[in-house]
């Protein structure tokens, strides 16, 4: 079912088992609770760093590419709090081949063009080592080319279509497929959900996602889907899709939408009479984290079931401490989203990548990343495919009015990142 | 598509569709009366609009944590507190904006486009520094949320109703002050020949002044309201402004009578066509409904008979 890269061998794409001896390989020898102290004096700068990135013998300098103004960083702020937490922690415990880790950090103003412009800056003046960055798909097709072509290296945090596989880039949120079939397997499996009305706000990301959708009802659970709709980006009018919806009587809304359409769709649905936590229809997204729930309000989104692979409330030693970090650093009325933790990710796994190449040098952190593991990830155990995505476990998490998630499933296995599902398209 | 439905299904859908027009009717018109009258009456294309709107939203925001905190008894009414708030800060922020920028570009509309256009960089810019990126949850009093269920099978959402009753009112004192008051009389004179209404006495100044600051306090009362249904954080205005610009220019620039009845055909078109099709195409449909009708009629629907 997969298409695999030429690439691929057979000591990727772990079984049940490989994935656990592997985690337990992962706790021996690349654990961040016990840290072992590289020296920078072992890895001298000229072994490491031979196409001259900015490496000096104390100091790595890595991007930050977010938008910090505009409509967007509403947001991207989150993963920007997380990089600079990731940073700085790592660099308590000795930075990556004992090299502390500086950052330049350039804003994209929400502004596809401007993204474009600061990578290369970054890339060509700053000659960073590798960027956290980008939020939106638009802006992740816009800055592509720019690190094709000076071989950058990029962490890009979002749960995103898929449907794409650059040598320059690691996506560290889950692509479509991992997000959306363990959660309708799910919804069918336990709440014996029979039809569905599939719903989104009209751009790329629902549209791929909603077809993945749409092929798992019909073509692998057999059930039925009443309806599929979009709404421009910024819609603040449902009323008469809440009708419509009311009218056909499906067991699931299936809702994917996105930005300030979020407010205004939960508000009016809430208005409608339409009591989210009956299940009548139950509601399930895959767009709205914890951050989402502040704008909407989380007694208007009461009882909606969300999937992706991270909660805050998710309850394991690690999540707790970087829970607590992130307050201690930002705030302590910092809610934590799915993608915050996906880019929080990425300056461990950067870290990770360069040790295990003993080199900074893009090619070579390219190789080793594949098989990279993280056991002290906030969302558990991760490890990175072969095709750069990363091995994650969904989870289904039920809205609170504390604007909180109760995870009420996850799945027993990772699930294999597939960004060119056969069957799907 | 209505296969397999009793006629008491079908009734109770059909209310509740027309119930769902009209109260986007009252939303358009809402948003759009501030701009009839700083657009139609005056000629400024204001592009900040739905900034002078999110402005209410926010002072919204901020009376709902003030009464929260200190005056938990009166959470229940704040609302309406809030609302003459936002209608006095959006207002003293228009006449201020007129003050400071606007008059000087009576003579050059088009650039009022350019200077009102960065006016709402700054203002978002500043609502981002002051309350943060993200939207804020303006928490809205129980008795304004959920529906009445007036059968089985309908049910009217109440913050709707609300949204209608609070376009009711402006409307009506927009159209008696206008059409009614001294102040009225003079916008009208201004508007007509600026240089006559200067010569028999008006203080043009002084009414052009006030009209705006009136223009955007009704926008803060409509972003006030519109926490109900949608959004509140920086750019949540951006949201509002290509609609609001559609039912005005539509309407007829110059008429408020016009913006209503332009109002009422666009969010008919739109929500029947959406009931029908899905949402993106209904909003293609109704644009190139719009586009055809401004093709034969390029005044807009209501146009003011004026000697040339």
């Amino acid at each position: 079912m997969t298409k695999r890269p030429e690439s691929e061998t057979s000591t990727t794409g772990p079984s049940r088992r490989g994935v656990l001896m592997g985690a337990t390989a992962a706790a021996m020898t690349a654990s961040l609770f016990t840290p072992k102290t590289l020296r920078a004096a072992d890895f001298p700068t000229a072994e490491v760093n031979t196409t001259g990135l900015a490496v000096t013998d104390d100091a790595v300098t890595i991007g930050i590419l977010h938008s910090i103004t505009g409509t967007m960083s509403i947001s991207e702020t989150g993963s920007v709090q997380a990089e600079k937490l990731a940073i700085e922690q790592i660099n308590a415990q000795g930075g990556i081949l004992g090299r502390k880790i500086e950052y330049i950090q350039e804003d994209g103003a929400s502004d596809w063009p401007t993204f474009a412009e600061k990578s290369r800056k970054l890339l060509v003046q700053d000659k960073v080592a590798s960027v956290m960055g980008c939020w939106t798909s638009a802006s992740r097709k816009a800055v592509l080319p720019v690190f094709e072509q000076h071989n950058g290296f990029l962490y890009y945090p979002t749960f995103y279509e898929g449907l794409e596989q650059s040598p320059n880039v690691i996506y560290t949120g889950q692509e479509a497929t991992q997000q959306i079939i363990a959660g309708l397997d799910w919804v069918a499996r336990e709440k014996g959900a029979e039809t569905f009305y599939l719903l989104g706000s009209d751009y790329i990301w629902p549209r791929t996602s909603n077809k993945i959708a749409r092929k798992h009802i019909e073509n692998f659970l057999g059930k039925r889907v009443l309806g599929e709709e979009y709404y421009p980006l910024g819609h603040t009018q449902f009323n008469s899709v809440i009708n419509k919806i009311r009218l056909r009587k499906p067991d699931v809304i299936y809702a994917i939408v996105v930005g300030g359409s979020n407010v205004a769709f939960y508000k009016q649905l809430k208005a409608a009479g339409i009591d989210m936590t009956e299940e009548k229809p139950l509601l399930l997204t895959i767009s709205v984290t914890e951050d989402e729930i502040r704008g909407i309000g989380g007694e208007n989104i009461e009882g909606a079931y969300a999937c992706m692979k991270y909660f805050q409330s998710l309850d394991n030693e690690n999540n707790i401490e970087f829970v607590k970090a992130f307050k201690e650093m930002w705030g302590d009325d910092m809610v934590i989203g799915d993608v915050t933790q996906a880019a929080y990710l990425g300056p461990w796994l950067y870290k990770a990548a360069v040790e295990k190449a003993g080199s900074f040098d893009v090619d070579k952190v390219r190789e080793a990343s594949p098989g990279i593991e993280l056991d002290t990830a906030p969302e558990g155990y991760v490890k990175v495919h072969e095709n750069h995505h990363l091995w994650s476990k969904t989870r289904v998490g039920r809205a609170q009015a504390d604007g909180q998630y109760d995870v009420v499933f996850e799945t027993a296995d990772l699930v294999e990142p597939d960004p060119f599902p056969e069957g799907y398209q | 598509m209505f296969d397999g439905y009793t006629s008491s299904e079908l009734t109770a859908i059909f209310a509740m569709q027309g119930f769902a027009g009209l109260s986007l009717f009252s939303v358009y018109v809402l948003m759009a009366l501030g701009l009839a009258i700083i657009f139609g009456q005056m000629g400024v294309i204001n592009m900040a609009h739905g900034e002078f709107m999110i402005l209410g939203a926010y002072v919204t925001y901020l009376v709902s944590i003030l009464f929260a905190e200190y005056m938990p008894a009166l959470f229940g009414i704040y609302f309406f507190i809030a609302m003459i708030l936002a209608f006095i800060a959006s207002g003293l922020l228009g006449m201020f904006v007129e003050w400071a920028m606007i008059r000087h570009l009576y003579k050059r509309p088009l650039d009022t486009l350019l200077a009102t256009w960065g006016l709402s960089l700054i203002l978002q810019q500043i609502y981002r520094s002051t309350f943060g990126a993200r939207e804020v949850g303006v928490s809205i009093p129980d008795w304004m949320m959920g529906s009445i269920a007036v059968t089985d099978l309908v049910e009217i959402p109440i913050n709707g109703l609300f949204v209608m009753a609070v376009t009711i009112i402006i409307a009506t004192s927009v159209g008696v002050m206008m059409y009614r008051s001294l102040w009225g009389r003079q916008v009208r004179a201004v508007v007509q020949n600026r240089t006559m209404a200067g010569a028999v006495g008006i203080d043009t100044g002084r009414t052009d002044r006030l009209t705006f600051g009136i223009g955007c306090g009704i926008a803060g009362v409509a972003g006030s309201a519109f926490t109900m249904i949608g959004s509140t954080g920086p750019t949540a205005g951006q949201l509002y402004i290509v609609d609001t610009f559609l039912v005005v220019v539509f309407g007829g620039a110059a008429s408020l009578l016009g913006t209503i009845a332009s109002a009422f055909t666009i969010s008919q078109t739109q929500s029947i066509l959406e009931f029908f099709i899905s949402g993106s195409m209904a909003k293609v449909l109704t644009l190139l409904t719009v586009v055809g009708i401004l093709m034969l009629r390029p005044q807009g629907l209501f146009s003011l008979k004026l000697r040339k």
